[in-house]
């Protein structure tokens, strides 16, 4: 063995001071390139093939303890099951309801737009995804699930739950996909209120599981239990999927914006199943320069916040 | 059994294998990567840093900075941040592990811990800052972390002396 020379190499290399300033430096240099330029994201994906046997088993435990869990079904588990399942039943029965007054107002509406010589909305596809784990970082709110470049994920796609938004895709790698939250820190989604059509730009807070509206003028009309409702005129997010609820607003004199807190409608923190959005909506043709101008600057805001 | 004698044997004649210190830095990667949340989350302590720096004390010849960079980027693909985050945390990580190796090593345990929480305190502000600069916000629950890898620090030596007391008895 050469267990000698390597030890003479080591002592007679270069002194820690400058091994660190030399891996400080180069640390540095990547945290600027990725930081700006993300131009190290096919290295990401290949250094992930190393690490992601890694994950998947230290996400095993927790899938095989439910799998156990499911095994043993108790007593007052069946009765919860029963429970659950006359709810939903209800709940389909009301739902099925709504989606027979929904596809004979999709027809109108589609009628309607003929008529006015609209272009028909675009409509998705959707695939379903399991959170393989949950933000293990302090600083971020984010999870990684399941479904990535093998399933034709891609960057920019809106995830989302049953009742509302739960993210967008930040990262693809070939089996795996980041969802940043709604509530992760500076996350911009363009929204309109669905009570009066008003529309502004909500962000997520961060270290609270809160989103907020940031310029919102004091005499804006908004009101505690307004839904916000995605707008569609970004170009990422689909028009009219519930994303949050003001829950608080406060008027302060000194500051010229009103302070408006709001939750996300979607168990962003809690379901285990997301749906992806596969088919990015197509923006409509622009009608005129003027408005145009605005528009643009606005996507290409939210496009450089996500 | 006192502990210091236990280090004073040790240090005579034990030879650590590669394969020792590669399975470490994975069972270290692992328990990151397990589901933790909430209060879990927070209170998780660095097993990386931990890891990484007691091969540093131990055998600052063979795991040095360079190695510890390496793996420092590796846990960036793994969690998610920025490239070179964690590696130039888990650098200056080992560059006081290296450093004070010598010292560190003829101290017992106890006088281990509160000097090795200096350096865990080091690394985790290197992190922390690199986040402020980049993202412009700390969150300062996450130093929580560094405290419960220095309350970690002495059962994760004894752990590692018995493992290797073992494969030289069995040697």
């Amino acid at each position: 063995m050469d267990h000698t020379q390597s030890f003479r190499f080591f002592n007679r290399g270069p002194s820690p001071v400058v091994r660190l300033v030399f891996f400080a430096a180069l640390s540095l240099l990547l945290l600027f390139i990725d930081a700006r330029y993300r131009y190290l994201e096919s290295t990401r994906s290949a250094l992930s093939v190393v690490v992601s046997p890694v994950q998947r088993l230290a996400a095993l435990p927790g899938a095989l303890w439910q799998r156990i869990g499911d095994l043993f079904i108790t007593q007052s588990r069946q009765r919860g099951l029963i429970k659950e399942n006359d709810d939903l039943q209800r709940q389909h029965q009301g739902d099925a309801a709504q989606l027979v007054q929904l596809q004979s107002l999709q027809s109108e509406n589609r009628q309607l737009r003929n008529l006015v010589a609209l272009p028909v909305r675009n409509e998705f596809t959707t695939q379903l995804a399991e959170i393989v784990y949950a933000e293990r970082d302090v600083f971020r709110r984010r999870v990684l699930v399941n479904k990535g470049s093998d399933a034709n994920v891609l960057i920019g796609q809106v995830v989302m739950d049953d009742t509302g938004i739960v993210g967008q895709i930040t990262r693809v790698y070939p089996w795996l996909a980041e969802v940043t939250l709604v509530t992760e820190k500076n996350h911009a989604v363009p929204v309109q209120v669905l009570r009066n059509g008003l529309r502004t730009i909500v962000f997520g807070a961060g270290d609270t599981s809160q989103l907020s509206l940031r310029y919102m003028p004091v005499n804006a009309d908004i009101q505690n239990g307004d839904i916000l409702v995605t707008s569609g005129i970004d170009g990422i997010y689909p028009p009219d999927i519930p994303v949050a609820r003001v829950v608080k607003i406060e008027h302060d004199a000194a500051y010229p914006f009103a302070s408006v807190t709001c939750l996300p409608v979607a168990g962003v923190d809690k379901h285990r199943h997301l749906l992806i959005l596969s088919g990015l909506p197509k923006l409509p043709e622009r009608p005129v320069e003027k408005p145009a101008a605005a528009d643009t600057e606005k996507r290409a805001k939210s496009r450089r916040k996500n | 059994m006192s502990i210091p004698a236990l280090h004073a044997k040790a240090e005579i004649q034990r030879p650590v294998s590669n394969m020792l210190v590669v399975l470490s830095v994975f069972a270290a990667l692992l328990l990151n990567g397990l589901p933790w949340q909430g209060i879990g989350l927070l209170l998780r302590p660095d097993f990386v840093a931990m890891v990484l720096l007691y091969w540093c004390l131990h055998k600052p010849q063979r795991i040095g900075i360079g190695l510890c960079w390496a793996v420092g980027v590796l846990a960036d693909v793994a969690d998610a941040s920025l490239f070179g985050q964690h590696a130039l945390a888990y650098a200056v990580l080992a560059f006081g592990g290296v450093v004070l190796s010598r010292r560190l090593r003829m101290f017992d345990l106890r006088q281990q811990t509160s000097q090795v929480s200096g350096i865990f305190a080091l690394a985790y502000a290197v992190y922390a800052l690199v986040h402020w600069q980049v993202d412009g916000y700390v969150v300062w629950p996450y130093f929580l972390g560094c405290l419960t890898s220095t309350l970690l620090w002495a059962p994760l030596s004894i752990l590692f002396q018995a493992v290797r007391q073992r494969r030289t008895d069995r040697e």
